[in-house]
C-alpha cells in the first residue's frame, strides 16, 4: 500500500491543470483571434473574449491562402508517403525475415544504413538527384564519353541527355521521402516475434510465401499499421524543407508551406485573425488523426523505442 | 537474425526487396556520394566548371567565423529545447501518472501538439510573442517592464525559437515518459513506501533511475530534432535573423545552397552533419546493447 497524501494530490490535479493550460495555450490563443474581426485584433491588447467573426476568417484565409488545392496536395503526399513507407517497408521485412538468400545480408545492412539519416542533412544532392532522376546514368554516360563513341559511329556531332524531373510534381514530393529504414526495421522485429508454427503449418497446407503473406501476415500486422499509419501520416502532412525546395508553383505547394503567404509582413494590416484562421484549418487533419486514433498514435510512438 | 522455418524460392525474395533498395539507392546513396564529392569541389554556381580541391571545402569552413558561430548557436539552441521540453514533459508525465482520476482525459489534453507541425508552432508563437500584437509580450512590458523584442534583440528571438519548438516536442516526451513510468512494477514503489520513503525520495530513488534508458532515448531524439526538424520553425518565424542569431546549421546548409549557391561548401556542411547524426546512432546503439546485456 502506497500512503494517501492529499495536500500532494491536490497539488498533482493543480500542476496537472497549469500543464494543460499552458500546452493548450497558443492554441486556445489562436481560436481566439480567429473569432475577432481585425479592429479587435490589432488592439493592443487583444480582447481575450471570443468574437463572431470565426467563419469569415476562416473564408477569408481559405480564400487568400488558396487552402482548397494546397490542403488537396498535402493530403495526397501525406497519404502517398504513408501508403508507400507501409507498402515498401513490409514487402522488404518480409523478405529479409522469411527468406534465405544470398544477398539477404548485404540487403539488411545497405537498408539499415541509413536509419537515421533525415532528409535535411542531404538537401542539396536529393534536390539534384530528384530535379533529374536519370543523374547517375546522365554520369556513367559521360564518364564513358559515349557521346564520342556514338558519334564516331553515327559520323557526325550526337549529344544524348537523359533528363526527367520530379520538381513540381507528386513524386517528387512523395518517393524521396519514401525512403526510410525506421518502418522496415519495426516490420523485422514484429515478424520476428512472430511464433514459428505459424509458417509451418502453412507451409504443410501448401500455401506459397504470397498467400502466407496475404492470409496470414498481413492480418496479424494490422494493429503495427495502425500505429505507423497514424505516425506516417503526421510527418508525411508536417513536412516543410522538402515541399519549400521541390515546389516552386503555388498550386503544387503544401498547405504548411502556403500558410507563410497569410503571415502579417511588417507593412500589411496585421490580419493576425485570419493568420490564425488558417494556421487552424490546416493543424486540423493530423491532430484529428491523433486525437481519433490515440491508441495506435501511442502505440506506434514508443514501439521504434523497444 | 532470421527464421528457422523459410520459405524457399529463386526470385521472389529479390522481388519484394527491390522497391526499398531501390528507393535507398536513388534517394539515400547517390546522393549522399553526390554529396561527399561535391564538398571536395569548387564549383561556380552555374555549374560551368568544376576544380577537385581536396578538403579546402572543411578547412575553409572550420576557419569561417560565422560557421563556427552557427555552431555555437545550433548547441545552446539543441540545448536548451531538449532541456525545456524533457524536464516539462518529465514534470507532467510524473503529476499524470499520480493521477488517477480523469487520466483518459489528461492523456488526450496533452499529445495533440505533437500533430502540430513545426511551421505552424512557429506561427502561433510569433503571434503570442509578437512585440506589438503578442499577449505574453504584452504583459510582460507591463507587469514587469520588460522590454522585449524577437524582431530586433537575437536574444529574444533565440527565446522565442526555442520555446516555440520546444512546445510540440513537450508531448512527445509525455508519452514516452509516461510509458516509461508504467513499466516500473509497482511492487517496488509500495516496498519504498512501506520503508518510509516519501513521495519525493521515491521519485528521485526509484523512478528516475529506473527510467534512465527512457531519459537516455528521448534525449537523443530531442537533439535530433532539434537540429533537423526545426528548420519550419526558423524559416517561418527568424529566418535565421536578426544579425544570424538564429542561423543554425540545417538553416545555413539551405542558405549557403539555395540561396547563396555556394555547392561545395554547402555539400561539406551537410556531410558534416551527416557524420554528427552517423555518430549519434552509433553511439545510441552501443549503450542500448550495454542496456540489453545488463538486464539479460
Amino acid at each position: 500500500m502506497v500512503e494517501k497524501t492529499p495536500i500532494l494530490d491536490a497539488f498533482t490535479y493543480i500542476f496537472l491543470m497549469v500543464g494543460i493550460i499552458i500546452v493548450g495555450s497558443p492554441i486556445i490563443y489562436a481560436i481566439i483571434a480567429a473569432t475577432l474581426p481585425i479592429e479587435d485584433v490589432s488592439r493592443v491588447p487583444m480582447p481575450l473574449i471570443p468574437g463572431d467573426q470565426f467563419w469569415v476568417n476562416m473564408s477569408a484565409a481559405w480564400d487568400k491562402g488558396d487552402l482548397g488545392t494546397q490542403l488537396f496536395n498535402s493530403f495526397i503526399m501525406a497519404s502517398g508517403i504513408t501508403i508507400g513507407k507501409i507498402t515498401v517497408s513490409m514487402l522488404g521485412a518480409f523478405s529479409i525475415v522469411y527468406f534465405d538468400y544470398r544477398f539477404r545480408t548485404v540487403a539488411f545492412v545497405t537498408v539499415f544504413c541509413t536509419l537515421m539519416l533525415p532528409v535535411e542533412v542531404r538537401i542539396l544532392p536529393t534536390y539534384e538527384m530528384a530535379a533529374n532522376l536519370f543523374g547517375p546514368l546522365q554520369s556513367v554516360w559521360d564518364l564513358l564519353h559515349l557521346n564520342s563513341v556514338l558519334g564516331w559511329f553515327a559520323n557526325h556531332e550526337v549529344d544524348v541527355s537523359l533528363n526527367f524531373s520530379l520538381l513540381d510534381s507528386y513524386g517528387g514530393l512523395i518517393f524521396p521521402l519514401v525512403a526510410s529504414a525506421t518502418c522496415t526495421f519495426l516490420f523485422r522485429q514484429f515478424f520476428l516475434t512472430v511464433p514459428e508454427e505459424l509458417c509451418e503449418a502453412a507451409k504443410m497446407d501448401g500455401a506459397s510465401a504470397m498467400t502466407f503473406f496475404r492470409k496470414i501476415l498481413l492480418p496479424i500486422s494490422k494493429t503495427n499499421i495502425a500505429a505507423l499509419v497514424v505516425i506516417e501520416f503526421v510527418y508525411g502532412w508536417n513536412q516543410y524543407l522538402w515541399p519549400l525546395l521541390i515546389t516552386t508553383n503555388p498550386k503544387m505547394t503544401t498547405a504548411v508551406i502556403g500558410l507563410q503567404n497569410l503571415i502579417p509582413q511588417a507593412d500589411d494590416l496585421p490580419f493576425w485573425n485570419v493568420a490564425m484562421a488558417g494556421a487552424l484549418i490546416v493543424m486540423a487533419p493530423p491532430i484529428l488523426v491523433v486525437l481519433l486514433m490515440q491508441r495506435w498514435f501511442v502505440k506506434g510512438l514508443v514501439d521504434p523505442e523497444k | 537474425m532470421i527464421k528457422r522455418s523459410v520459405f524457399t524460392n529463386r526470385k521472389l525474395p529479390y522481388l519484394l526487396i527491390l522497391p526499398q533498395i531501390l528507393v535507398t539507392a536513388t534517394f539515400f546513396y547517390w546522393p549522399a556520394a553526390q554529396g561527399l564529392f561535391q564538398s571536395l569541389m569548387i564549383s561556380d554556381p552555374f555549374g560551368l566548371y568544376n576544380t577537385f580541391v581536396w578538403f579546402d571545402n572543411f578547412i575553409a569552413l572550420f576557419k569561417d567565423p560565422l560557421y563556427l558561430k552557427s555552431v555555437a548557436i545550433t548547441l545552446t539552441f539543441s540545448a536548451c529545447t531538449a532541456f525545456v521540453s524533457i524536464s516539462m514533459g518529465l514534470f507532467i508525465a510524473t503529476m499524470a501518472n499520480r493521477a488517477l482520476r480523469f487520466k483518459a482525459l489528461i492523456r488526450t489534453m496533452l499529445i495533440w501538439p505533437y500533430a502540430v507541425a513545426p511551421a505552424i508552432s512557429g506561427i502561433l508563437w510569433l503571434f503570442l510573442l509578437h512585440p506589438s500584437y503578442g499577449v505574453v509580450s504584452i504583459a510582460f512590458k507591463r507587469w514587469f517592464g520588460l522590454e522585449w523584442n524577437p524582431v530586433l534583440v537575437g536574444r529574444d528571438a533565440m527565446i522565442m525559437v526555442i520555446l516555440a519548438s520546444a512546445w510540440k516536442q513537450v508531448s512527445y516526451n509525455f508519452v514516452f515518459f509516461v510509458a516509461g513510468m508504467q513499466a516500473i512494477p509497482h511492487s517496488l514503489i509500495e516496498a519504498a513506501s512501506m520503508d518510509g520513503a516519501s513521495p519525493f525520495r521515491r521519485f528521485w530513488a526509484i523512478t528516475v533511475p529506473l527510467l534512465s534508458p527512457t531519459l537516455f532515448f528521448v534525449t537523443v531524439m530531442n537533439i535530433i530534432y532539434a537540429f533537423f526538424e526545426t528548420f519550419g520553425v526558423i524559416h517561418t518565424v527568424t529566418q535565421g535573423g536578426p544579425g544570424g542569431a538564429t542561423n543554425v546549421l540545417v538553416y545555413k546548409v539551405y542558405q549557403d545552397g539555395f540561396i547563396g549557391l555556394n555547392l561545395g561548401s554547402s555539400a561539406a556542411q551537410s556531410i558534416v552533419l551527416m557524420s554528427l547524426i552517423i555518430l549519434i546512432t552509433v553511439l545510441q546503439f552501443k549503450y542500448v546493447e550495454r542496456k540489453v546485456q545488463y538486464t539479460g
